[in-house]
């Protein structure tokens, strides 16, 4: 054992060198922000068949052939019971008023609740289907409401939005429907 | 007395979290009336994961779109669909996120292989000395 190690002498930090780069992932992984979304892996695939009862006296339901009738619209997913829809309400009606058309898939909801809730906010949609087992929603990959799909005139799913679309968002969300158009 | 009353209002108090009253879906908490199937979607059932409730599996999980996840989980399985195609079904939707099975993908084989690899690198860097053992 009286030899002298042949390996050269940098080595030796080596271990040193490893245990940093191991502190600054782990210092990585904690700094950076939490993302906990899911996004549906449905882009660019077709909309699966539906066919939903309408959710409210005043709008008809909604089934997949209605949105593949050439002009991209909106689908969004909420629900009456769903605290950011009631923040999302006035951005879709200013959605609405420059030119978009929305469709909703209202998720697990009471028919009083959701006229409530219309009365309350505003009611931008052109129709509301009724998904009372979330059926729908995962067939699209949908994880939550409230969530916006973009789908094209073929019925093509091309965007989802997660998380209740702001203000400052608008001007995204009727590019990405232009975008669908072309 | 007071202090009764405020007992009773925290116990009765709404919590301001927002999720639905509609009653459950079919199946969420019902188990299929075959005991085979209904082992066959328990197992599946407790490696999909929930999507609001990152943590925990389907099985395991009471938030609605759990239940919803089960029922659509227990209908199938009770129609003969094979688990496998249903695992493969959510994956297609949500990515291999929803599945606790790990897949070897172009992603993931480093994790199956690091193992091997590690071995063998090990047994290279220590091949003199079990050389030298066995002299010894």
């Amino acid at each position: 054992m009286s030899e002298t190690p042949k390996a050269p002498r940098w080595t030796l930090w080596l271990p040193l060198a490893l245990f940093l780069g191991f502190v600054a992932l782990v210092v990585f992984g904690l700094v950076r922000p939490k993302n906990n979304d899911i996004a549906s892996q449905m882009i660019g695939k077709p909309l699966p068949a539906f066919a939903l009862r309408a959710a409210s006296d005043d709008r008809p339901g909604l089934a997949s052939t209605d949105l593949a009738k050439g002009k991209p619209r909106l689908l969004n997913i909420f629900a009456s019971w769903c605290i950011p829809c009631r923040a999302e309400a006035p951005v879709l009606e200013e959605l609405r008023r420059q030119g978009a058309q929305i469709d909703a898939i209202a998720i697990r909801d009471h028919k009083e609740d959701l006229a409530a809730f219309l009365q309350r906010y505003g009611n931008p949609y052109a129709s509301i289907g009724a998904d009372d087992v979330s059926a729908v929603q995962l067939a699209i990959g949908s994880s939550g409401v409230p969530e916006t799909f973009v789908i094209d005139g073929k019925g093509i799913i091309r965007y989802q939005h997660i998380g209740d679309i702001t203000p400052d968002q608008v001007p995204e969300m009727l590019a990405k429907l232009k975008e669908a158009g072309q | 007395m007071k202090r009764l009353g405020i007992v009773l209002a925290l116990a009765l108090a709404v919590p301001a979290m927002a999720d639905d009253s509609m009653p459950p879906a079919p199946w969420a908490y019902r188990q299929l009336p075959d005991a085979a199937q209904e082992a066959k979607a328990k197992a599946l059932m407790e490696t999909l994961r929930c999507l609001v409730c990152q943590s925990q599996s389907i099985a395991d999980s009471d938030a609605s779109i759990a239940g919803d996840m089960r029922s659509q989980v227990r209908e199938r399985i009770a129609r003969g669909e094979d688990p496998e195609a249903i695992r493969a079904w959510l994956i297609q939707r949500y990515g291999d996120y929803v599945s606790y099975e790990p897949r070897v993908t172009a992603l993931t084989w480093p994790l199956f292989a690091a193992p091997v690899v590690l071995l063998v690198v090990a047994a290279f860097l220590l091949r003199k000395r079990f050389a030298g053992g066995a002299k010894a």
